[in-house]
């Protein structure tokens, strides 16, 4: 199986000879697997090195212009680097783009913090109007990347993993599927994360939904979900925690309720490493997800 | 949709007063000013577009990336007809389009919203690439950015690209006024030269030199104008 990034390599280079509209501006990373791609549509994929300020200018600049450009490099260069150009070169003007990331979260853990951006839908959350993606299979990854890249004016962000669940769930718009069913309690999982959180709720008598865009934040499912469960509801997101704490906490407005957010922490780990190293150090692998569950949703006694 | 298409009959000599509209006095401030020589040649002589054309896909784009002041391109723009002198006078007010920064949503033939420097220099690139690339080779590229806003490094990014990218219908012009605390040795101009950009430096008063200067051919590569003005 190919990764989310070679995957959105592929996509991209076939949609880019099919819709003229499409532009993709590069910062050298990926530049190697679009270089068949730029051969073909030299004016329409564009490299424009190591400048990541450009690199959200020039998209904007594009928009102004009519093209819909998707804008590509590690999550940390494309929103945190460069996020004043992100706020006013396209929410400011009016335009509209698609941000594409690789290298979430931890996703490259020998790499260390300099190449980790936990908080980059967070700090999307400071804006207004931005869908978010967060695919948690390849085959989502594309099916996300079709519907961005032919959402009008919209401003999309596609948050590309190198984690993966072992299959793809149907994506068929803004909507929370409901996995399981259970009367104790409710767990959203987001993207990458569902396999652990399916393991870490095994023989638990609690709901899960799954999330593979959480922007816009789909309140209605959950209010439903809490409905037919208890107003207890865990947020499992593969970025920092408790990102949509305040989305979940909106949803559920008129409704008595708990919320726990669990994600990736704030502190610095200054740890290298693999991924499954730093998913258990967040406390993200099945045995830590379980504990934090239970403690949350089924007090002490109720675990059957 | 345009606000008005006629020709107001306006001239050079009437910017002073459509400024004090918005000042409230016949003195103002250089901030205002350091531009008016450079928009006016622009406007008046050289960028083709009208309150007409404004939503055109053909029409020369001008970006004021340098947006603190902008009353000088305010009043440039209702004497051209963009939008009605009578908007001037709610300079700032809650009720009126027109901020001490503008925004490209509320203002006819404003073409970005700037304000934050060193933003306007990176999406005129953009411009110029999108507008190459759907085979729009006429329309020009035009962005104004001030000598002290250079010192902002997104500048260097975009200058450095676009000289190597030979991007020939964009153009900028620097308003020097000597603004910049730590100035620029071997001068502004020198900057963009050795990135492969045409430079030229004038008299930021002159309008036949600004004309010439606007119009100089550059083959290949994107163009440069270094108008010089008084200090600041």
């Amino acid at each position: 199986m190919d990764t989310m990034r070679e995957r959105f390599i592929s996509v991209t280079s076939r949609l880019l000879d099919e819709d003229p509209r499409l532009a993709l501006v590069l910062a050298e990373i990926s530049m190697d697997g679009f270089r068949p791609a730029q051969r073909r549509h030299p004016d329409r994929v564009v490299n424009v090195g190591i400048r990541e300020q450009l690199l959200v200018g020039v998209g904007g600049g594009m928009a102004l212009t009519g093209l819909r450009p998707v804008m590509h490099t590690f999550a940390s260069f494309l929103v945190e680097r460069p996020f004043e150009q992100v706020k006013l070169d396209f929410g400011h003007q009016g335009t509209g783009g698609v941000l594409v990331s690789a290298s979430a979260s931890y996703d490259w853990p020998a790499g260390g913090f300099t190449h980790m951006a936990p908080g980059d839908i967070a700090l999307l959350d400071t804006l207004d109007g931005w869908t978010v993606h967060v695919p948690g299979h390849p085959d989502e990854a594309e099916a996300l990347l079709r519907h961005a890249y032919a959402a009008g004016d919209d401003k999309v962000y596609v948050r590309l993993s190198e984690q993966s669940n072992a299959a793809p769930r149907p994506v068929d718009g803004p909507r929370l599927r409901t996995v399981r069913e259970g009367r104790a309690g409710v767990v959203v999982a987001v993207g990458p994360l569902l396999d652990n959180v399916l393991a870490a709720t095994e023989g638990l008598d609690l709901t899960v939904l799954y999330a593979a865009t959480v922007r816009p934040f789909d309140d209605a499912a959950l209010r439903q979900a809490v409905g037919r469960s208890v107003p207890a509801v865990v947020l499992v997101e593969p970025y920092l925690a408790g990102t949509s704490a305040a989305a979940a906490g909106a949803a559920l407005a008129d409704v008595p309720h708990r919320v726990l957010g669990l994600g990736v922490g704030r502190a610095e780990l200054r740890r290298y490493g693999t991924v499954r190293e730093h998913t258990a150090a967040h406390g993200l692998d099945p045995y830590g997800l379980r504990e934090r569950i239970t403690a949350f949703l089924l007090p002490a006694g109720a675990v059957g | 949709m345009t606000q008005a298409t006629a020709d107001t009959g306006l001239r050079h000599e009437d910017l002073g007063r459509l400024i004090a509209l918005m000042t409230g006095a016949e003195k103002h401030g250089p901030a205002a000013t350091s531009t008016l020589d450079v928009l006016w040649v622009l406007y008046d002589r050289v960028l083709r577009v009208t309150p007409g054309t404004a939503e055109d896909a053909g029409r020369d784009r001008f970006l004021l990336s340098k947006g603190h002041g902008p009353m000088a391109y305010y009043a440039v723009l209702a004497a051209k007809g963009f939008f009605p002198v009578e908007w001037l006078s709610g300079f700032g007010s809650y009720d009126s389009p027109l901020g001490h920064h503008p925004d490209r949503t509320l203002v006819p033939g404003v073409e970005i919203g700037s304000g934050s420097l060193g933003h306007g220099l990176p999406l005129a690139v953009g411009s110029a690439l999108g507008l190459r690339a759907q085979g729009l080779d006429e329309p020009a590229v035009w962005v104004l950015i001030g000598d002290a806003e250079l010192d902002e490094g997104s500048n260097h990014e975009a200058l450095a690209y676009a000289g190597s990218a030979g991007l020939e219908r964009l153009h900028t012009v620097v308003i020097d006024n000597d603004s910049a605390t730590h100035g620029w040795p071997g001068g502004i101009a020198s900057r963009f030269e050795a990135s492969g950009w045409s430079a030229v430096t004038v008299d930021g008063r002159d309008h036949a030199a600004l004309w010439a200067a606007f119009t100089a051919p550059h083959p290949g590569r994107p163009h440069v104008v270094v108008a010089r003005v008084e200090k600041k």
